[in-house]
């Protein structure tokens, strides 16, 4: 029984990554209805940024913002030059696009930085959590901030106007348009906001998978299982999508006889499969009603 | 008497295909007017025109101002509401949502917030049903949502694409009452597409007949109602 | 545009090609078979090797195009199948002796029928879902053929090496342009076979389903049945391909099946315009060529110059090799004219 208990904390700790990461692939959801491969890199590159800005002696909180500002305008302006133009295009042009900028951005980062693992600090220290052994600080801190985020995401979502404004622009543009929004502009904001929650995870992430430009490929497939099976219109769902994808994989590679780690992720993949096809929309996901 | 809406020579292409060739009319201010037509007329296709959703050359002005060049969404802003085909209701949000969006280009919050109580005082089905997701509400009460919606912008021309699409006749009665409460009491100019010629004909005061993109017919909503021949050629009854 | 049709407009994601489109006009389909008969006569053995991987990923691109382009469903795990059929082309030959060309009919087969029970949980997802589900099976493939259990037959790690076979009846020609020809017939065999499969009335229900499937059930189709039928017939073609590619590159990995050659497909399916089957070898082309080109300008940012054109090719042809070849037409047509 201990041991089960220890697998569960461990996942949610280790599925603490995942919900940060599924939090960005559900922004970048709601905001242009398709998910986009490139945003691990993004986030990746990102990270990178914070820690040049440290290496050249700036303190981690001012890393930390101005690197959030950068990828804020960064996801913007990514979107205006390079997914703008393909926004007539059908759609699986426009995910050829996406694994082109992941292309791109996975190559620049590992001829800028090279493909040595390169450590990365913490704000919140890695010492034993309230005395736990499963939890460091680090991992709390983790915890904390992607539940912070959490709650900023729903409050922006549910009760302000631009939250509004940009859920009907992704849901149904034309009507959108016919009530005066700028679906194009909202399809901009939707990918610098993207580009800053995944920033925020990137640097969450690094202290304990390490730095280096392959870092994300593994939790961005994750972080995206966990959005989907969290119903990929909740960032609630997406959070604890994350933790439970977490515990599934721990769960998996404890009490599944033969699974190592290389088949942790198809097996957890299959679990959340499983779930969807009972639950088609997500654990909460509202699934959308449509008269025919 | 103000021109609210002016068309001018309107010629609309879908592709290579031309929907409308050479449309030329007017709307005065505070009118109600209806636009005829069997299906593929062009009537839609004319409304889409105004809001810049169709590929289109020719003059718009209204109340003066050009149209051209202008995105849907500033043309909107203006002061047009546009009621489209299907009523482009946003399914996955709540009935109070929609009116929320109706009104999403205004910054005046106590003027929205009154304008929200004013529509459930209007269509007091939408009150009951406000917290619901719009897409389990009926044909009917889409449409009110619908209308409520285009009302919350505070327009001054509101166009509509076939309203009595798929809903009851006594459904589709009340609508046109509502319709026309609004055109007389908050004196919003209304331009009506419908393919419900006799109904359309009662509500309206001036009415244009199109037919194959061009328009063939234009008068009195009652002169044409009156007349048996424009009946039988142009809308079938 | 009525509230029903709202709906459909909604759920369209793959776009429909007109059936007129769907492959070359014989003429132009005469010039192309014939460059490529004549082809090995004048080019040198690692060309007519590439060429053959060409083919062969062509092949791969076309089953891939039958899925979405035909029925609309996505898969980004087209490398699994390619797997089974490579390992079971391999095994076959090594293992039991068969004749390479006989093993092909065999992996096709292990293939349609896993394919097609693939199918039936995948019956329940669509779109993101289903993208998820394939990109499940294309990670856990390699892992798969890793485990301790089939080591005795998979090789492990290492793989198992293959025996190229030499041109029968004492053909005065090499290994490599035996193969080449050998694969020609194939992929022209189910090239055509893929045609016709598009042009009856399978095909139809595989369109009528793709384009709108409510509408397709309702209208009798047994919208179960084509899907899973899509997928075991997609499934199958990949793994004579994956068999083919056995045979042409003499061996057989775990890491040669890993989800970048899933995305790679893919890919190859967009470039080439999806859903317009001579596309595939276009798109295949492209994958092979591409890359090296890629490295050829700049070794420490290949993938970035790989990115960037990719992007440009999406950009200036949004709709594939199917977009040019449209263009193509109409400028001959109206030179034609003049």
């Amino acid at each position: 029984m201990e041991l089960f208990t220890n697998q569960i904390l461990a996942g949610i700790s280790t599925g603490a990554i995942y919900a940060c990461m599924a939090l960005a692939v559900v922004m970048i959801y709601q905001a242009i209805d398709h998910l986009n491969f490139a945003q691990g890199e993004m986030a990746m590159f990102s990270t990178f940024i914070s820690w040049q800005l440290m290496q050249w002696g700036m303190p981690y909180w001012v890393a930390f913002v101005l690197t959030l500002a950068f990828s804020f305008a960064g996801g913007i302006v990514i979107e205006r030059a390079l997914f703008k133009p393909l926004a007539k295009a059908p759609i699986l042009t426009q995910v050829a696009g996406f694994i082109a900028l992941f292309s791109i951005i996975n190559s620049c980062a590992g001829l800028i930085w090279d493909f040595t693992i390169k450590q990365y600090p913490t704000p919140f220290g890695s010492s034993p959590f309230l005395g736990s052994q499963l939890i460091s600080t680090h991992q709390a801190g983790m915890i904390g901030v992607t539940v912070l985020m959490l709650f900023g995401l729903f409050f922006f979502f549910q009760y302000t106007r631009m939250g509004l404004a940009m859920r009907a622009a992704a849901s149904l543009p034309e009507s959108a348009r016919l009530v005066g929004i700028n679906t194009s502009w909202m399809i901009a904001l939707g990918w610098g906001m993207a580009a800053a929650i995944g920033a925020v995870a990137g640097m969450l992430i690094a202290p304990v998978v390490f730095l280096e430009p392959n870092m994300m490929g593994g939790v961005l497939i994750y972080g995206f299982a966990a959005a989907v099976l969290g119903g990929l219109t909740s960032p609630l769902g997406a959070v604890i999508g994350g933790f439970l994808v977490g515990i599934f994989e721990n769960l998996a590679g404890t009490y599944i006889p033969g699974v190592g780690n290389e088949l942790k992720l198809p097996i957890a993949l299959a679990l959340i499969i499983t779930v969807l096809v009972v639950k088609p929309a997500g654990l909460f996901g509202r699934p959308i009603v449509k008269r025919v | 008497m103000t021109m609210m809406l002016n068309v001018k020579d309107l010629r609309a292409y879908y592709g290579q295909v031309q929907a409308l060739h050479g449309l030329t009319f007017s709307l005065n201010e505070g009118s109600l007017t209806t636009l005829l037509g069997a299906n593929g007329a062009g009537k839609t296709t004319t409304l889409r025109a105004i809001c810049n959703m169709v590929r289109s050359t020719g003059a718009i002005e209204f109340e003066g101002a050009p149209l051209s060049g202008r995105s849907t969404e500033n043309i909107v802003r203006l002061g047009i509401a546009h009621v489209p085909q299907g009523r482009g209701t946003f399914t996955a949000m709540t009935v109070e949502e929609n009116l929320q969006l109706g009104a999403i280009s205004r910054r005046d919050k106590a003027g929205i917030v009154s304008d929200i109580e004013r529509m459930y005082d209007h269509f007091p089905v939408l009150k009951e049903r406000h917290t619901q997701q719009a897409g389990t509400l009926s044909g009917g009460e889409q449409q009110m949502l619908a209308v409520a919606r285009a009302l919350m912008l505070r327009p001054r021309l509101m166009l509509l694409d076939e309203p009595s699409f798929g809903l009851a006749p006594l459904v589709v009665r009340d609508l046109f009452k509502i319709l026309g409460k609004i055109n007389r009491d908050d004196r919003v100019t209304i331009l009506v597409v419908e393919q419900n010629a006799q109904l359309a004909l009662e509500l309206a005061d001036q009415a244009y007949v199109i037919e194959t993109g061009r328009i063939v017919m234009s008068g009195g909503a009652k002169d044409i109602a009156n007349n048996e021949d424009v009946r039988k050629s142009y809308l079938g009854y | 545009m009525s509230a029903a049709e709202e709906v459909v407009a909604e759920g369209q994601a793959v776009e429909a090609v007109p059936k007129r489109a769907m492959t070359l006009g014989a003429g132009t389909s005469l010039l192309v078979l014939a460059a490529l008969v004549l082809l090995p006569l004048v080019a040198k053995n690692f060309i007519i090797f590439q060429m053959t991987m060409v083919l062969i990923y062509g092949l791969a691109v076309l089953a891939l195009n039958i899925l979405t382009g035909g029925s609309g469903q996505f898969s980004l795990g087209q490398s699994a199948f390619y797997a089974i059929g490579a390992y079971a082309s391999a095994i076959l030959m090594e293992d039991f002796g068969v004749n390479y060309a006989l093993t092909l009919p065999i992996a096709g087969l292990i293939c349609f029928a896993v394919g097609y029970l693939f199918g039936q949980p995948a019956l329940r997802l669509s779109g993101v879902y289903l993208a998820l589900a394939t990109f499940a099976l294309a990670t856990a493939m390699p892992q798969l053929l890793k485990l301790g259990y089939f080591e005795k037959w998979t090789g492990g790690v290492q793989g198992l090496v293959v025996t190229k076979p030499d041109a029968p009846f004492g053909l005065p020609m090499s290994q490599d342009m035996w193969l080449y020809y050998f694969t020609l017939a194939v992929t022209l065999a189910i090239y055509i076979f893929s045609v016709n499969l598009l042009r009856s009335r399978s095909g139809r229900a595989f369109m009528a389903i793709r384009d709108n499937e409510i509408a397709a059930s309702s209208m009798g189709v047994n919208v179960a049945l084509y899907k899973t039928l899509a997928f075991g017939v997609s499934a199958g073609i990949t793994g004579i391909a994956g068999g083919l590619s056995a045979i042409a590159v003499q061996f057989v990995a775990p890491d040669s099946y890993t989800i970048a050659l899933a995305i790679s497909l893919f890919l190859g399916m967009v470039v080439g315009g999806v859903g317009w089957l001579p596309g595939s070898f276009v798109g295949a082309a492209f994958i092979i060529f591409v890359p090296n080109i890629a490295e050829g300008i700049s070794k420490g940012l290949s993938g970035a110059v790989f990115g960037v054109l990719l992007f440009l090719v999406i950009y200036l042809v949004p709709h594939g090799a199917r977009q040019v070849a449209i263009v193509s037409q109409q400028l001959l047509g109206k030179l034609r004219k003049n």
